[in-house]
């Protein structure tokens, strides 16, 4: 099948509109907007339901991320190579993928069920929360399903559309700036939709409340406990110019 | 001295008086109007003051182990936050275990006002009912910061009180032996701060300057870890920038010279500002010491002695300018804390170096010794009766020795010393020696410690320099838009802005501009209260339309103005 000029549009411009939206985007943000960057926590409000659902979404994703990192980036030769069969590693992938899919998911819906019906949670959420939560949601479920239609097809032996073939030849070209729209346009129906979405929730990562997740706080496992700063440092407006903005 | 004398930092530490403390929360108004008078920041105060026997605020704060605040010292000796160490902080980052929820604070309300002037004619009168400031919905007051507010004595919420439970059968709740005192709490600035330690993003820190313990609003990404990590629950979350918040000594006010506004207001004239020089090096170990009852001791021996020159020499090197170190000679809190001895650290056992001190209430003892029919100024007397205090001296000891009574009865028999030392002065008697030797002091401390605590004059319970680690041009300014808290939704800030995409703090501040200038000065120079003139600027305008101010409303024009009263 030969890429129309909406494939060439979707999977050979958008990309990089959408690296463009998140670079740009979060560079200015953290510009514009250092004061607003933070996790805006709940847990003041309501801490019972949060304290399952929080770790359980956020520990899935975290797993679901490797996951992607690993099915996108490796390419199938090197695993072959090191004696990994196309069958093993495709039951491993999708044993694990959909555990920590279904757990993400369960984390996400407990999420969205406590902040729309604890009161003080849900009159904090602004519309911005919601339109995150709705294309972060939709991710998550099309993922799984994504999933889920692999496993099946794979067990029924039916014809699996391998996604190591299609959408992860894809994801490296752009990289390397020669998209391959052929090989995303093979893709099934279901990859599509999922990775549209994924593209989505990049283009919104930089303005919604996701931007906690780059300031992931790995570099307190390395610093002394007690901060000492000084006056100086701070009078002299490193941290923060005279009025917030570019100037 | 003899030891070597590390890297020496100077730091700006309070002791509060808490014979004279009547309760009046004139404080905690005043902390509350000049810095969390703000949506997100209702149920914060910088300053509280409690009712002891009480539970505190939030309610039982003093229970680590609940709240697992402050450091825990290991088998090896080394000092680990209570609430873990950093792979566990960062394994539970996304769901902090351990922090207070709002119902332990309270739920902050507001009244329905306008149902007032709404509400339809009929026969019974309209009530403002209260509604929660977190839900909207209406709401049943059951708790607030001061709920418990004298109420220390009773059974109820008495024996509530952790350091009651601590303690056990040695206070009693019996109507005739019922007693109470007030406890007014700022965050601690400590030597060695655990909601530091505890902030994963680095946000919080301690000026090297002065001492004093801040949050970088600009770092800070809502992690929530200093809450848990404060022993003493005086760092906040403020729910809707999402950021940590807490007392900052008032730098503003501290960096010129001005006192803090709790003790600018303080009725009773309680609280005493100065430096103290330390020992940065010594901080660790001293935190350190195996005995919990050693801490106290081990923190005054990290205070260096600002009289001695090889201290002066040593701050010096360090870099202290020349008006620091004749600051810190000057000091009230070394004097009080250190020469004299009768100011104690708060909860020393938490480990973490508290730099706000207090000098124990000694109960109406006088009266009560009077009514048996002794002298109750005598020293002998004094001294005899201090073990069977109202207040027991074993209570004290929980809050501020780590239970070591040795202290408090040796603060409460030189307070008592200087009653029975005065009294003689007064009457115009020879002064007597003994007096003061029997609490190991001279009769010289006794009348400057008499001058320090019961005549307290201004310029000697406040002496601070001002800052010093920028251009010295710019010390003694106060530079009233460029405050450093003084952006929307920052501490600084009088309310937060319309509706705004990234939350509710996010978006530029409005620029200082020829009004506002003009606005500031006004409020700054005049005496009464002002409102700015509602006018606009020409030379801000396109050309298009009527903007509001442009014209000179009608009402105005007509004579009467009755908004603009206030600028007549």
């Amino acid at each position: 099948m030969n890429p129309g000029s909406l494939d060439y549009l979707l999977w050979g411009a958008l990309p990089y509109v959408v690296i463009a939206v998140l670079v740009g985007g979060t560079v200015w943000r953290y510009r514009y907007d250092r004061f607003g960057w933070t996790t805006r926590s709940s847990q003041l409000y309501e801490s019972r339901l949060l304290r399952i659902a929080s770790p359980m979404f956020h520990f899935g994703i975290l797993v679901v991320i490797v996951g992607h990192v690993v099915g996108l980036l490796i390419p199938e030769p090197w695993t072959s190579a090191v004696g990994v069969t196309g069958g093993a590693y495709h039951a491993t992938a999708l044993s694990l993928g959909l555990l920590a899919g279904v757990t993400t998911l369960g984390g996400i819906a407990l999420l969205i069920w406590r902040r729309r019906t604890t009161g003080p949670v849900f009159s904090a959420t602004t519309v911005n929360d919601k339109t995150m939560y709705l294309v972060l949601a939709s991710a998550i479920v099309s993922g799984v399903a994504v999933t889920m239609l692999s496993a099946y097809t794979g067990l029924t032996g039916g014809h699996e559309n391998d996604y190591r073939e299609t959408v992860s030849v894809w994801f490296r070209s752009v990289w390397v700036l020669r998209p391959d729209v052929a090989a995303m346009s093979a893709a099934g129906t279901g990859f599509k939709v999922h990775a549209l979405i994924g593209l989505a929730l990049f283009a919104l990562f930089p303005f919604s409340r996701l931007v906690h997740a780059f300031s992931a706080p790995v570099g307190y496992l390395f610093r002394p406990y007690v901060v000492y700063r000084s006056r100086g440092r701070e009078a002299a407006g490193a941290t923060r110019p005279a009025r917030r903005g570019w100037s | 001295m003899g030891e070597r004398i590390g890297k020496v930092m100077a730091h700006v530490a309070m002791v509060m008086n808490l014979d004279k403390c009547i309760g009046c929360h004139t404080c905690s108004v005043t902390c509350k109007q000049a810095w969390t008078n703000r949506s997100g920041v209702e149920y914060v105060w910088f300053n509280n003051v409690e009712t002891r026997p009480g539970q505190g605020y939030p309610r039982r704060y003093e229970d680590q182990e609940r709240w697992q605040g402050g450091w825990k010292r290991t088998a090896a000796g080394r000092l680990k936050p209570r609430a873990g160490g950093r792979l566990k902080k960062l394994a539970t980052i996304f769901a902090n275990p351990k922090m207070p929820s709002i119902q332990d604070y309270y739920e902050p309300w507001t009244y329905d006002y306008e149902h007032l002037l709404t509400a339809p004619l009929g026969d019974d009168v309209p009530v403002a009912r209260p509604r929660s400031l977190i839900s909207g919905e209406p709401m049943d007051i059951s708790w607030s910061a001061n709920w418990d507010d004298d109420l220390g004595g009773g059974e109820e919420l008495g024996s509530a009180d952790p350091v009651v439970q601590k303690i056990g059968d040695k206070v009693k709740f019996s109507f005739e032996e019922a007693f109470m005192f007030y406890l007014p709490r700022i965050c601690e600035h400590c030597l060695n701060p655990s909601c530091v330690a505890a902030c994963p993003s680095g946000a919080m820190y301690k000026r090297s300057e002065d001492g004093i313990v801040l949050v970088d609003q600009d770092k800070c990404r809502g992690w929530r870890m200093c809450v848990t990590g404060c022993p003493y629950k005086k760092v906040y979350f403020n729910h809707k920038t999402g950021k940590a918040e807490k007392c900052t000594l008032c730098y503003p006010r501290v960096e010129v010279g001005l006192p803090t506004v709790c003790s600018e207001t303080c009725v009773g004239r309680l609280r005493y500002l100065g430096v103290v020089l330390y020992d940065v090096e010594r901080v660790g170990t001293a935190a350190a010491v195996k005995d919990e009852r050693d801490l106290y001791e081990a923190q005054l021996d990290v205070f260096l002695d600002p009289d001695d020159p090889e201290v002066q020499a040593a701050a010096r090197r360090d870099g202290i300018p020349e008006r620091w170190i004749e600051s810190a000679r000057r000091s009230p809190v070394y004097l009080l804390a250190k020469r004299f001895g009768v100011a104690l650290p708060l909860h020393p056992e938490y480990r973490t170096m508290p730099m706000v001190w207090y000098i124990p209430p000694l109960s109406p003892v006088v009266d009560a010794l009077a009514e048996t029919g002794h002298d109750g100024e005598d020293a002998q007397n004094l001294f005899g009766a201090i073990e069977t205090l109202r207040i027991p001296v074993e209570y004290l000891a929980e809050l501020f020795t780590a239970g070591d009574p040795a202290p408090v009865e040796r603060t409460l028999r030189r307070l008592a010393a200087m009653r029975s030392y005065m009294r003689r002065v007064n009457l115009g008697e020879a002064a007597d020696e003994s007096i003061a030797e029997a609490v190991g002091m001279s009769g010289g401390d006794i009348e400057r410690m008499y001058r320090l605590l019961a005549l307290a004059k201004y310029d000697e319970r406040y002496v601070i320099p001002t800052a010093y680690g920028v251009d010295e041009a710019d010390r003694g300014v106060i530079d009233e838009i460029g405050c450093g808290l003084d952006f929307e939704g920052g501490p600084g800030m009088g309310g937060m802005g319309g509706p705004v995409p990234f939350g509710e703090a996010s978006g530029q501040p409005q620029p200082a501009t020829v009004e506002n200038f003009h606005a500031l000065r006004s409020r700054q120079t005049s005496e009464g209260r002002t409102r700015p003139p509602r006018r606009f600027n020409l030379l801000n305008w396109d050309g298009n339309g009527h903007p509001a101010g442009l014209f000179p409303s009608r009402r105005e024009a007509d004579g009467g103005a009755p908004e603009n009263e206030e600028a007549r």
